[in-house]
């Protein structure tokens, strides 16, 4: 029985930055994470209940986390040491209620809701966020009756996916896994459920240009759920969706999702002028140029300098750039974002997204669950590892694009490759 | 000594290997023994006195049209057209044809007392000339003079204050040119006829034309019926251009033409060696090939690139015919076959070129992979007159980088093409159709054309359309040394030596297939028998 185990040391933090450097996932090996044995953590309070995963992805934010690139930022809301892993799914030890109130037995696949709300943190009244059902936008995330931790994975008190001596999961968490969706497609639905709520939170309206900058886990589960719910009518309908893939199986599966077109991050910009029939300054190419229209809206799933920059030169005036990829600290000028009136929104995570033209909310994990369910998303988990072969896995999710993979995930259940 | 005609050359044992082009470089290959090398004639004899040649052409037309000097008159408008950077290739050295031509008209003009005269660079949707090239083209005087008063201007075919909608053919082809040149008491057109396409009623109906007219003749449809547009009885394209030519004389422009034929003398004293046959070289020459091509192969292209394009042509005037379009058109086909003219005994299974660093669309500038294809399967593969060099079903081998590197200034929307619309289709007919009204209409590649010196829109598919007779005509295409992943986005195959080009050529034309090799530039046209 094996835990990934993260500690807060500087030496391994240093270490892991600077083999970071030479390319990402790399520092695994001298970083802060240890594998160790280590029993399942006690359930804090009433409502909590085991579970033994299954499979646990591993994210970027993992990967930032690793390389020691993470923002200071959440410095507060983290607890050490942590066992990472916030894309899991396992089974329930004991019977418990999920999060729509319908009782689980024991056994039940569930995905986890990772983020630790005040819901999970007893805090009573809620806060305003989680009160309007937003979780994500949770402001106790540092209180109540566990330690900080923005989600499962983060926190020293609920244990992590990355763990096959289980975790311990409130029931606000719990989603139950219908019948028929694989193990690969439900280790997914948290990514997914980020997608969702960024493709119903940007204002794409019908007809628009949506670019989507990166073709990682999150820009294909994007153009994913955008294709899907704008075909299901749970939202407009764009009249066309770029998605700037790096390499060609990004771009194949990009396509297979729904995309109109898929080409390299470098020719987005001029595919976007060419569909936008916009003039184009600073470069007579249109590449590295700002565009006199451009997208409605960009979907920036990278959250580089070097990203934000292109989303900014891009999007048309008064349009809205969305921040789905975790970016840190940027240099980056916000000149046109200035001049052009630009949006520069951030998407983080989940909690209820308005349905359709309804007045209803419905919960990001029920909608994730029903696209992970349509578009198979497990095609894009490439590889699993046991927990022993920590550094192959997370050196193979750090150059998944190169080696032409995408998700990567712990086989926490079998502990063998695949 | 006599110059000699051109000669097709059978390879045995005894002949050494062949200089083939390949874009900025140059190399020798063996051909396989029983291949034909097809050599262009020596160059014709340089006219001694130009200006004199010149001035006698005017004074004395052909066709039904009146002595230059007795068509000018105080208070008349004269335009000077002339055609733009793409002519000659390599530029020439000074002074340029043009610049000769244009000063003895201005003289003419002069002396009769014209005050308004206006000279236009007939650029169809080329892109702008450099104020480099034009004083090139024309000389300093003539630039000064003109220039610094607005009175040297280059068509602009997205100007709608500054064209003139002169009416339909009986085919339904609409004629717009350009207002100025049309709504002129004369209009008098400069040629350079390096090929025989150039020249006679294309040279106004396409140089001085907008892109509503353009689409009537530089589309699939019409290239896949010039056969060879080098042959205008046979040519769908001169049709087209003779139709609207002959609608726009008959709305009442009068145009004086003047065409000028020039010798293949290409390469100048320090790459003589590059005009020669083969086993004539002397020690002199293996030694600066061998020189050149080493060197050549340490230098980065861009720097290679720079090097070639600093290249004067030595080329020399060997006629000039002045009058009625049709009637001088007839006199200079004739001299430009006499210069180029070669025969050749039946078809050949497999045709290799070496393609080399310019063509007429990246003087100063980069071929692009559109452009390779252009010059091979547009330019070269349609140097002949009767029937191709190469049999239907044959396979043609190209030698040339590939590179899939653009000029961002000139050739903008040659991004765009090879980005979106060669990675959907290579067929001509489908790119017309589903792309090309998007390009043509693309304001930002208006604006670069109007401002910059950036080919128009629609350019790279004009020059894909080029290549429509060979993509129908041939089995298959293969790129010696070329890129792979730009090659084969052409719609071609790459191989990575001749060799390997034959190989797989035999799967289309059989293990013993015939081969001809175009010893080209300097150019030639096949009189394939």
């Amino acid at each position: 029985m094996s835990t990934l185990l993260f500690e807060r040391s500087l030496p391994r933090f240093a270490a892991a930055r600077v083999v970071s450097s030479f390319g990402s996932g790399r520092g695994a090996g001298v970083g802060p994470l240890r594998l160790v044995e280590r029993d399942a953590p006690d359930v804090p309070a009433e409502g909590w209940v085991h579970v033994d995963p299954v499979l646990s992805g591993i994210c970027g934010s993992d990967l930032a986390t690793l390389d020691g690139r993470s923002s200071r930022y959440f410095e507060d809301i983290v607890s050490f040491p942590f066992v990472p892993g916030h894309e899991v799914v396992g089974t329930l030890a004991d019977d418990a209620a999920g999060a729509d109130g319908v009782a689980l037995a024991a056994g039940t696949r569930v995905v986890l809701q990772p983020v630790l709300g005040c819901a999970a943190r007893g805090i009573e009244p809620p806060c305003p966020a989680c009160r309007a059902g937003n979780v994500g936008n949770c402001g106790y995330l540092a209180f109540g009756h566990i330690r900080p931790g923005l989600q499962t994975g983060f926190c020293a008190d609920t244990g992590g996916g990355w763990s096959s001596t289980g975790l311990v999961a409130h029931s606000s968490q719990l989603y139950a896994v219908p019948e028929g969706l694989s193990d690969a497609d439900a280790v997914t639905v948290e990514p997914v459920a980020c997608a969702v709520h960024a493709v119903l939170g940007a204002p794409i309206a019908e007809g628009d240009v949506v670019a989507v900058l990166g073709a990682g886990t999150l820009g294909l589960l994007v153009t994913a759920a955008l294709s899907h719910l704008s075909a299901e009518g749970r939202c407009p309908s764009p009249s066309t969706i770029l998605v700037g893939a790096r390499y060609t199986h990004q771009q194949r599966l990009a396509r297979e999702l729904g995309c109109t077109e898929a080409l390299p991050p470098d020719q987005l910009a001029r595919a976007v002028r060419r569909l936008s029939r916009s003039l184009s300054f600073g470069g007579p190419s249109g590449v590295a140029a700002t565009l006199s229209g451009g997208a409605d809206v960009v979907i920036d799933c990278v959250g580089s300098p070097e990203s934000i920059a292109q989303s900014l030169a891009m999007v048309r005036p008064r349009g809205t750039v969305s921040l789905v990829g975790m970016p840190g600290k940027v240099t980056v000028d916000l000149a046109p974002l200035w001049h052009r009136e630009v949006r520069l929104a951030g998407a983080y995570a989940y909690g209820t997204e308005r349905d359709g033209d309804t007045d209803g909310r419905t919960s990001t994990f029920a909608l994730a669950l029903e696209v992970a369910a349509a578009q198979r998303t497990g095609r894009l988990v490439s590889a699993t590892y046991p927990l022993t072969r920590f550094e192959d896995a997370v050196a193979h999710a750090g150059a998944a694009g190169r080696r032409g993979a995408v998700k990567i995930a712990f086989d926490v259940g079998k502990g063998t490759a695949r | 000594m006599s110059r000699r005609p051109g000669f097709v050359l059978e390879v045995d044992k005894s002949t050494p290997p062949t200089l083939f082009w390949n874009g900025e470089g140059i190399t020798l290959e063996a051909l396989p023994e029983g291949s034909r090398v097809v050599y262009a004639p020596e160059p014709m004899k340089a006219i001694e006195d130009p200006y004199r040649a010149i001035r006698h052409a005017l004074a004395h037309p052909v066709g039904d049209r009146d002595p230059l000097p007795a068509l000018l008159r105080p208070g008349m408008k004269l335009t000077i057209c002339f055609d733009d950077v793409s002519l000659p290739l390599p530029p020439m050295e000074a002074p340029d044809v043009r610049q000769m031509v244009v000063e003895t008209v201005l003289d003419m003009a002069a002396e009769a007392g014209v005050d308004d005269v206006m000279l236009i660079a007939a650029l169809a949707l080329h892109r702008r000339m450099t104020e480099e090239e034009l004083r090139h083209a024309l000389g300093d005087r003539v630039y000064d003079a003109f220039a610094p008063h607005g009175l040297l201007t280059q068509h602009d075919a997205e100007d709608p204050d500054n064209l003139l909608f002169i009416g339909e053919t009986d085919q339904g082809e609409e004629v717009e040119i350009n207002k100025r040149a049309a709504t002129s008491d004369l209009l008098v057109y400069v040629n350079i006829n390096l090929v025989s396409m150039d020249g006679g009623h294309k040279s106004v109906a396409t140089g001085l034309a907008s892109y509503r007219s353009l689409r009537h003749h530089h589309n699939p449809q019409t290239m896949r019926h010039s056969k060879s547009f080098m042959d205008q009885p046979s040519s769908e394209l001169h049709s087209s251009n003779w139709r609207m030519g002959r609608l726009i004389a008959e709305s009442g422009v009068k145009i004086f033409q003047i065409e000028t034929t020039l010798n293949n003398d290409t390469f100048p004293s320090n790459f003589q060696f590059l005009q020669k046959r083969e086993w004539e070289w002397g020690v002199r020459d293996r030694a600066t090939y061998a020189a050149t091509a080493a060197a050549l192969s340490k230098t980065p292209p861009r720097l290679a690139r720079q090097v070639f394009h600093s290249i004067r042509s030595p080329h020399a005037l060997t006629s000039v015919q002045a009058g009625e379009v049709e009637a001088v058109h007839a006199v200079t086909t004739s001299n430009v076959w006499a210069q180029q003219g070669v025969d050749v005994d039946g078809q050949t299974d497999i045709l290799t070129m070496g393609l080399p660093y310019i063509c007429p669309y990246n003087v100063n500038s980069i071929m692009n992979p559109i452009l390779v294809a252009c010059l091979g399967l547009g330019y070269f593969f349609n140097m002949y007159r009767g029937r191709p060099l190469v049999r239907e079903g044959g396979v043609v081998i190209m030698r040339h980088p590939t590179r899939p590197e653009f000029h961002p200034g000139h050739h903008p929307s040659y991004i765009d093409f090879y980005e979106q619309v060669l990675t959907q289709t290579v067929d001509p007919a489908q790119m017309h159709k589903e792309f090309e009204e998007s390009f043509a209409t693309d304001p930002w590649y208006v604006h670069l054309y109007r401002t910059g010196h950036a080919y128009h829109g629609v350019h790279p598919f004009y020059m894909w359309y080029w290549c429509t007779h060979a993509l129908q005509h041939l089995g298959r295409v293969i790129v010696v040394g070329g890129d792979p992943k730009a090659v084969r986005r052409l719609g071609f195959s790459p191989a990575s030596s001749l060799d390997d080009a034959l190989e797989i050529a035999s799967d289309v034309v059989g293990p013993s297939p015939t081969l001809t090799h175009m010893h080209n530039p300097p150019i030639f046209m096949s009189d394939v028998h």
